[in-house]
C-alpha cells in the first residue's frame, strides 16, 4: 500500500540553526500519528514545512502521489489537508456558526457563484451537527472572540474539519485546555476519524492524550526524529527518556 | 430588538427622510441629496475597511475618477443610465489595481500606499487641462433626464438620489449576506487561518478593494450632477480622511455604521455653516474644537464607533 502522506528527508534551515534536520515518515490513510518532543526541536516548523506555511530548505512532501513541496496553503487546502494552528487562530468578530460555515464555504462551487449562494452556503446544518458534536450549542450565536480560551480552542479545532479534509495536521491541541475538556476532545477527535476517515498527525506534549489518541508516535529531537513506533515503546526508549521524558 | 422591528425603524426612517426633504428649503434638499451621495462612497469604504479589513485612505480618488468621468461623458452627450456602469466600472478596474499594494503591505503601510494613490490622482486632475480642465475644472454638467423625466430641480434630484442610494445599499446588503461577505471577513479577522481553509485571500483583497471602489465611482457620478460643476479640490486625499473617520466614527464593519457616521462627519458641519439660527450660529465657530474633542472621546470609551454601543452594554450584562 502506497503511504498517503510521505514526508522524504525534509530540512529547514533559519542562518546557522537546523530547525528540521532530515526528518522522514509516512502516514497511512486513516492512521492518527502523535509527534512528541521537547520544545523548539522543530515540531511547528516541521509542520510549516508541509503545509506551505515555509518552503523547506530542501526534502520532499508528497500526498496521495502527488508531490505537494511547497505549495501554497491555498493549494493545500484544495487538495484536502487542513490544519490547526499552535496559537488560536479563530475569526474573532464572526459568531460560532459562522467560523464553522466559514471554514468549509470556499470549497461549495465557484467563487462567483458563491455570491448567488445561499447565506449559508447550504452549511448551516452541517455546522449544526458539528456545534453538537462540540457541545457548543450554548454559545454558537456569540462572537468566538468573547468566548473562553478553551471555547476558542474546540471552535479552532472544529473548524479544521468542517470541509472533511483527507488530512489534518493538529499542532498542540491540548494546549491551554483544562483537563475535562481534554477528555471530550479526545473522545471528538476518535468521533471524527472515524466518521469522516481522515489521516491525522497531532502535536502534542500531553503524553496520556497521546498514548491514547495515537497507535503510532514520532518522537523528535534538534530536528531530527530519535525515536518511531508504538506509544508504549516511544515511551520506554532510553534515548527518549534521556531528551526528553525524563525531567 | 427582531427583524421585522428592524426594518419598520428602517421603512419608517426613509420615510421621515423623504417628507422632511419634500418640505425642507432648497439649501437643505441640496445637503441632504450631498449627504446621499457621499453616504454611496462611505457604505463602499465600510465594505474594503470595516468588512474586509484593508486600510484604505484613496476613497476620494476613485469619488474623483466616478465624477470626472460622468462630466466628460455627460457632456459628451452620453445618457445617465450609461455613465452609471461606465463609472462604476472604471474605478473597479482601477480598484483592483490598488489592491495589488495590499496583497504585500498591510495597516499603516497600506494607508500610505492607498493615499499616495490618491494624490497621484489628484495631481492628474489638477495639471491634465485637455482632460480634466485643470484648476478651472468642469462646468455645466448635465443633470440626466430618464425616460423623458427630467430630474433637474432639487428636489426631483434629490429623490432620484435617494432612491438610487436605497438600491446600492440593498445591493451591498445582499452582497454582505451572501458568502462573500463571511469570507471578507475571515480575511479581516485571520488571513492566515482564512487562507489554511480554501480562502483566496487574493481574490477577496482585491474584489474589497475594486468593490469600494465601484462604489464611490457611483457616488462621483451623483456629486458631478449634483454640484454641476467639478474641479479637484473635493477629491484631494483629505476628503478620504474625512470618509475613513466617517466609516470608523459610525461603526466600522457594521451595515449602517455609514450612515450615523457621514450625519457627523460631512452632513452636521455643512448644516452648521448654513445655519442662521443664532444659537447654532456660535455653534459654527467652536464646531471644530468640540468635533475634535468628541471624536478623541469616541475613539477612546467606543472605539467600535457609535453603533457599538449596544454591545457594550450587552457584554456588560455577559460579563454579570
Ligand atoms: N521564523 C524563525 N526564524 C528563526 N528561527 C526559527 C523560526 N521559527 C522557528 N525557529 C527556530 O527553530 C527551532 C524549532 O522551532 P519550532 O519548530 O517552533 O519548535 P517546536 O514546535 O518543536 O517547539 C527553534 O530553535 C526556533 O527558535
Ligand atoms: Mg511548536
Amino acid at each position: 500500500m502506497t503511504p498517503f502522506l510521505e514526508v522524504k528527508d525534509v530540512r529547514k534551515a533559519y542562518g546557522a540553526i537546523k530547525a528540521v534536520d532530515g526528518v522522514s515518515f509516512d502516514v497511512g490513510p486513516g492512521e492518527i500519528v502523535g509527534v512528541i518532543g521537547p520544545n523548539g526541536s522543530g515540531k511547528t516548523t516541521l509542520f510549516n514545512s508541509i503545509l506551505g506555511q515555509i518552503a523547506p530548505t530542501s526534502g520532499h512532501v508528497e500526498f496521495c502521489g502527488e508531490d505537494i513541496t511547497g505549495m501554497s496553503p491555498l493549494e493545500l487546502s484544495r487538495r484536502g489537508v487542513g490544519r490547526t494552528f499552535q496559537t488560536l487562530q479563530v475569526f474573532v468578530k464572526l459568531s460560532v456558526r459562522d467560523n464553522l460555515i466559514a471554514a468549509a464555504q470556499e470549497f461549495k462551487g465557484t467563487l462567483g457563484g458563491r455570491l448567488f449562494a445561499k447565506p449559508d452556503a447550504g452549511l448551516g446544518d452541517h455546522a449544526d451537527q458539528m456545534i453538537e458534536l462540540f457541545r457548543l450549542k450554548h454559545v454558537a450565536h456569540l462572537p468566538a472572540g468573547s468566548l473562553s480560551y478553551g471555547q476558542q480552542k474546540l471552535i479552532d479545532i472544529a473548524m479544521a474539519f468542517m470541509a472533511a479534509p483527507r488530512l489534518v495536521l493538529l499542532d498542540e491541541p491540548c494546549a491551554g485546555v483544562n483537563p475535562s475538556l481534554v477528555d471530550q476532545l479526545h473522545d471528538r477527535l476518535v468521533e471524527l476519524n472515524k466518521t469522516q476517515g481522515g489521516s491525522f498527525v497531532v502535536i502534542e506534549h500531553n503524553m496520556d492524550f497521546i498514548m491514547k489518541l495515537c497507535p503510532h508516535v514520532i518522537c523528535m529531537v534538534e530536528g531530527k526524529v530519535l525515536a518511531e513506533g508504538p506509544p508504549a515503546q516511544v515511551q520506554g526508549n532510553r534515548a527518549v527518556l534521556e531528551a526528553y521524558l525524563g525531567n | 430588538m427582531n427583524a421585522q422591528m428592524k426594518t419598520g425603524i428602517l421603512v419608517a426612517s426613509l420615510v421621515v427622510v423623504a417628507v422632511v426633504a419634500s418640505f425642507a428649503k432648497r439649501s437643505d434638499v441640496y445637503l441632504l441629496t450631498l449627504y446621499c451621495v457621499y453616504l454611496m462612497a462611505t457604505f463602499g469604504l465600510n465594505l474594503t475597511v470595516g468588512y474586509a479589513g484593508q486600510m484604505s485612505l484613496g476613497q476620494a480618488a476613485f469619488f474623483g475618477i466616478g465624477a470626472y468621468v460622468a462630466a466628460i461623458a455627460l457632456k459628451a452627450g452620453v445618457p445617465f443610465l450609461l455613465v452609471l456602469p461606465i463609472s462604476a466600472i472604471a474605478c473597479f478596474v482601477v480598484g483592483l489595481a490598488l489592491g495589488f499594494p495590499a496583497l504585500r503591505v498591510q495597516h499603516h503601510y497600506l494607508a500610505f500606499a492607498t493615499l499616495g494613490f490618491n494624490v497621484l490622482v489628484y495631481l492628474v486632475m489638477r495639471n491634465e487641462e485637455k482632460l480634466t480642465g485643470g484648476t478651472f475644472g468642469i462646468s455645466g454638467i448635465p443633470r440626466p433626464s430618464l425616460f423623458g423625466v427630467s430630474f433637474d430641480g432639487p428636489l426631483a434630484f434629490f429623490f432620484f438620489t435617494f432612491v438610487s442610494l436605497i438600491i446600492l445599499a440593498f445591493f451591498l446588503w445582499w452582497l454582505l449576506r451572501s458568502p462573500w461577505g463571511r469570507a471578507f471577513a475571515a480575511l479581516r479577522d485571520n488571513p492566515i487561518r482564512a487562507e489554511s481553509l480554501g480562502v483566496n485571500i487574493t481574490a477577496y483583497t482585491l474584489l474589497a478593494f475594486a468593490i469600494g471602489a465601484a462604489c464611490a465611482g457611483i457616488g462621483g457620478v451623483y456629486y458631478a450632477s449634483l454640484v454641476e460643476f467639478i474641479e479637484p479640490g473635493p477629491f484631494h486625499f483629505s476628503t478620504s480622511l474625512t470618509m475613513l473617520l466617517a466609516v470608523i466614527v459610525g461603526g466600522s464593519g457594521r451595515f449602517f455604521g455609514p450612515v450615523i457616521g457621514t450625519i457627523i462627519i460631512i452632513l452636521l458641519p455643512e448644516l452648521l455653516r448654513s445655519t442662521n439660527v443664532s444659537w447654532l450660529k456660535f455653534m459654527q465657530t467652536w464646531y471644530l474644537a468640540v468635533f475634535g474633542v468628541a471624536v478623541v472621546a469616541l475613539m477612546i470609551w467606543l472605539p467600535g464607533g457609535i453603533l457599538s454601543i449596544g454591545d457594550r452594554f450587552k457584554s456588560k450584562e455577559v460579563a454579570k
